[in-house]
């Protein structure tokens, strides 16, 4: 701990100050001690000391019969994990829907993130239509689960919709996980690429436009590079969230299972804690890898 | 800016498209919600006010409604004191690590809940259960509190870093002690985007499911959880719906409130909602 930045350079405080609190003006790493012990006793003991704790029961195993914790270091777990082929093809298979709704939700996103931050032009209407975008993220997520599930159940609305053309809607399954997931996680993509244009000045787009190039040709030569880490904090979002995602699957997804499924039931069903810990490590390796590799793009400063 | 009018058409059909994507779904529960049918259907043919009566009454609603805002209030309050003392300090102080503080701040809300849910499961049933303190309401709010404390700190940090300490310095310099200058003049700077932090902490306990279903111990049931159970049992379909519908516009009013009072609505969801 070191030196402050804004310390006003005045005498200490006389008259009508406790002593106390002239006490702390003197001390000004007293009083930074004083702020950071609570929060750092509970972020940093409680939070990282229980994401230690899992890392260490990892390497732990459960007694077949009695289902007690045998606390010895085995890499059993890993074993399992690593030799079990259903493993691997949910682990893919969790990574594809993941990347099916990163693409989509950046598909949506773009242009009414554009709309919003650069075609908008009265300051009310801007604000009205962010927050309309961004209120459906607090509305409840089993809510939004339930309203998924109304959508594509069998006879339910898209079926309904589709019905006049004698089509009939993809029922419960990865698409109907894939389009539900891109659903809740859009808001999270949207808020980051308005935030990436706002800061874009217009007078970029319109030189590029007054050289003579396309609306096509400025978005791809202007537009999407500036946005980059934009997009790359959106899908850290939306890749983070898929990753850890069990519920949205169980309501929408018929009998598909996803990766974070199998670290749920090891917890629940099966009570196997050690083995929930070890493919655990499968979604905090991929997010870790992720966040390394678009650390130098300036994605987190956006988050 | 300047754009040509087709593009500007397009732009907003397709705006127009996303929000109805984005609505139209939350519209059909509110709808179904009246919806006579015992089971689902789709489109209503006949109408009723009874599920929403029935939910009002129902004893595994209201006694879960009641779990989540204790779980809610608890969490709150904790990320109120915890979220606004590490803002003071990232937003006021120079020192080693801060970046490694913010970073370590939104931690639990950037891993996935399940991560966080099963860390939080590992650790008390290994040090809090030998101790006496088995799960329930207390190692709910513990969990809650942890992924809350990033929304109070966002929302105070922001406002701080935006007035500046121009205004603390002149108070300090006209004699003021460091509580005298937080009472008359940082904390009313801070107050709205306190009450907005405090009611998106409130919302993000109240919505959670996934920590707590590993913090929760037998017998805690929160409303989430109630919705999820009951999700697969056979005739609470029409009780569901109306829960659902009535927390849809329980949730319109204090977040729009929250939105208007913090410094922009993108800035409040930039750590947003995650379930």
């Amino acid at each position: 701990m070191s030196a402050l930045a804004t310390e006003p350079m005045t005498s200490p405080p006389s008259g009508g100050s406790s002593s106390g609190s002239a006490f702390l003006y003197r001390h000004p790493r007293l009083r930074l001690t004083g702020l950071l012990t609570a929060p750092m006793l509970w972020l940093g003991v409680l939070y990282l000391g229980s994401l230690a704790i899992m890392l260490v029961a990892a390497f732990w195993s459960t007694d077949e019969f009695t289902g007690q914790l045998i606390k010895q270091p085995t890499l059993k777990n890993f074993h399992t994990l690593l030799t079990g082929q259903v493993y691997w093809v949910v682990a893919l298979r969790t990574l594809g829907i993941a990347v099916a709704v990163t693409v989509i939700d950046m598909i949506l996103a773009v242009p009414i993130a554009f709309t919003a931050a650069k075609v908008v032009k009265s300051r009310g209407l801007r604000y009205a239509l962010v927050i309309a975008v961004t209120m459906p993220l607090w509305a409840g997520y089993l809510v939004k689960g339930y309203a998924m599930e109304t959508m594509f159940i069998n006879n339910g609305v898209i079926d309904w919709m589709l019905a006049p053309l004698g089509l009939k809607g993809p029922g419960l399954g990865i698409p109907a996980t894939i389009f539900s997931l891109a659903y809740l996680w859009l808001p999270y993509m949207i808020l980051p690429i308005y935030a990436g244009l706002e800061r874009l000045p217009d007078s970029l787009i319109e030189a590029s436009s007054d050289l003579g190039a396309s609306a096509g040709k400025t978005f791809r030569g202007v537009i999407l590079p500036m946005i980059v880490p934009s997009l790359i904090a959106g899908s850290i979002f939306t890749f983070s969230l898929t990753l850890g995602d069990y519920i949205m699957v169980k309501i929408v997804g018929g009998t598909t299972q996803m990766f974070a499924n199998i670290i749920y039931d090891n917890v629940g069903v099966a009570n196997n804690l050690p083995l929930a810990a070890a493919a655990a490590v499968f979604p905090i390796t991929v997010i870790v890898i992720y966040l390394l590799a678009v650390r130098r793009s300036g994605a987190l400063d956006n988050l | 800016m300047n754009l040509s009018k087709s593009a500007r058409w397009g732009l907003t059909a397709i705006t127009g498209i996303v929000l109805v994507f984005i609505y139209f779904p939350l519209l059909v529960v509110l709808i179904n919600s009246f919806n006579a049918s015992k089971v689902f259907s789709w489109p209503p043919t006949s109408w009723t006010t009874q599920w929403w009566s029935k939910a009002a009454t129902n004893e595994g609603v209201r006694s879960a409604l009641l779990t989540s805002v204790k779980a809610g209030i608890g969490a709150t309050l904790i990320a109120i004191v915890l979220g606004s003392m590490v803002a003071f300090a990232v937003a006021r102080y120079d020192f080693f690590g801060r970046d490694s503080i913010s970073f370590l701040v939104i931690l639990p809300i950037a891993l996935p809940g399940i991560i966080t849910g099963i860390a939080l499961n590992a650790s008390f049933s290994t040090v809090l259960v030998p101790l006496g303190i088995s799960f329930g309401l207390f190692t709910v709010i513990l969990g809650h509190a942890t992924f809350c404390i990033v929304v109070v700190f966002n929302n105070v940090v922001a406002r701080l870093r935006r007035t500046g300490s121009s205004l603390e310095e002149a108070a300090m310099d006209l004699g003021a002690g460091p509580f005298q200058t937080f009472r008359d003049v940082t904390f009313p700077a801070v107050r709205s985007a306190l009450v907005a932090g405090a009611l998106l902490a409130f919302a993000l306990s109240f919505d959670e499911i996934v920590v707590t279903s590993f913090t929760a111990g037998p017998g805690v049931e929160t409303l989430p959880q109630w919705i999820f159970n009951n999700l697969f049992r056979p005739n609470q379909g029409p009780i569901i719906n109306a829960v659902a519908a009535a927390l849809l516009i329980a949730f319109i009013a204090p977040v729009y409130l929250a939105m208007r009072m913090s410094d922009g609505p993108s800035r409040v969801v930039q750590v947003g909602a995650e379930p």
